[in-house]
């Protein structure tokens, strides 16, 4: 099954995103991570790498991260695990993507290219 | 000592000068980051910095690619924010350039490599206030300066060093379009770039300890550009 990593800045915002899109997303291994090393507000690339690894079992590795350097440090965790683990990251709004990916992972047979895809489909999502 | 010891223990003590640097100046880079950022670049660049410190002890006698690329890991893994990726991440990356030794030549394949490793992970041109403002004018100085004029290396880290410096001037007086500072918009007009001025500090570290190493003239005056009468304090 494919694995959702949902990196924010907050810690407490990926693990309430990960709440959120868990409900709807069922069996699907969702990992939240986020944080730099003080504690404080921030990302880092050993920490995503390692996320990734946890979440993976074989089937691929979705990454949905929040702003600017967060998207840096995926790539850099990405780039790391290359050659091992399928990961890609999505070009997502980081709540709705998660939530559109969860409910696509849950599906047993979904492959990476399905669930990212149906992550980035939440960019057109409209509100009002 | 081998040729590649002695090149270690230089990129050794640049290393040490930066790391000191930016202990002084991280209150400076943090008030710097406070106008524009998200005030941790000064904590975040010390904390970088004292692993790296920390990640080299005993590696005297690795070549010279090989310790900088272990600075570059430990930046990865401590700076943070977007600092982390953009310094650790080019360095990483550059430091394959080394792998035969730094030589003229070399340096400016690994200068060459840092910037465009930077441009593609932050994807930020001349002009958006970021480190490439403080950066491009170095590295295109330091190139021209001895593949076209046929300058000593130190005479072009010392032009480079300038051109850097006129960028972190730059980068008050425009908009910010990258990073935290851009979604401040016209706020940001005014204020220094934290992350241009952060590489110029790198820049005059190099500048410092390679003036201990290797012969040429320093050529600095355009340092007060506005004031070209005035006679530099020292050459």
């Amino acid at each position: 099954m494919v694995s959702i990593v949902v990196v924010s800045h907050s810690k407490k915002a990926a693990e309430g995103i990960r709440d959120v899109a868990q409900e709807m997303g069922g069996d699907a291994t969702i990992r939240p991570v986020g944080g730099d090393p003080d504690g404080g507000i921030g990302t880092t690339a050993p920490a995503i790498e390692e996320a990734i690894r946890e979440a993976s079992d074989g089937s691929g590795v979705l990454v949905i991260a929040d702003l600017g350097s967060a998207v840096m440090n995926a790539e850099i965790a990405v780039e790391a695990v290359e050659g091992e683990i399928e990961a890609t990251i999505a070009d997502a709004p980081i709540l709705e993507g998660t939530l559109n990916a969860a409910v696509s992972a849950a599906q047993p047979d979904a492959s990476l290219a399905e669930v990212l895809e149906r992550a980035e489909e939440a960019r057109d999502l409209r509100k009002l | 000592m081998s040729e590649s010891n002695e090149q270690t223990e230089v990129v050794l003590e640049v290393l040490q000068a930066i790391a000191d640097r930016i202990e002084a100046e991280k209150k400076h880079l943090t008030d710097l980051d406070s106008a524009i950022g998200d005030a941790d670049h000064g904590a975040n660049m010390h904390r970088g910095f004292q692993e790296a410190l920390e990640q080299v002890e005993g590696m005297d006698d690795e070549e010279p690619a090989t310790v900088v690329k272990k600075i570059g890991t430990a930046l990865i893994s401590e700076v943070g924010g977007a600092a982390g990726p953009l310094y650790g991440g080019s360095i990483m990356s550059a430091s394959q350039e080394l792998d035969e030794g730094i030589t003229a030549e070399t340096s400016i394949a690994f200068a060459e490599a840092y910037l465009a490793k930077l441009q593609d992970r932050g994807d930020a041109r001349v002009g958006d206030k970021t480190m490439v403002d403080a950066l491009v004018p170095a590295v295109h100085t330091y190139k021209k300066s001895i593949e076209s004029d046929d300058l000593p290396p130190l005479t072009a880290l010392s032009k480079a060093v300038d051109a850097a410096e006129r960028g972190v001037d730059f980068t008050v007086g425009i908009r910010a379009s990258k990073g935290r500072a851009s979604y401040l918009g016209w706020r940001s007009v005014g204020h220094q770039d934290p992350g241009a001025t952060s590489t110029l500090y790198m820049l005059e570290e190099i500048l410092d300890v390679a003036a201990e190493h290797l012969e040429g003239e320093i050529d600095r005056d355009a340092y007060s550009p506005t004031i070209p009468d005035e006679e530099p304090e020292e050459a």
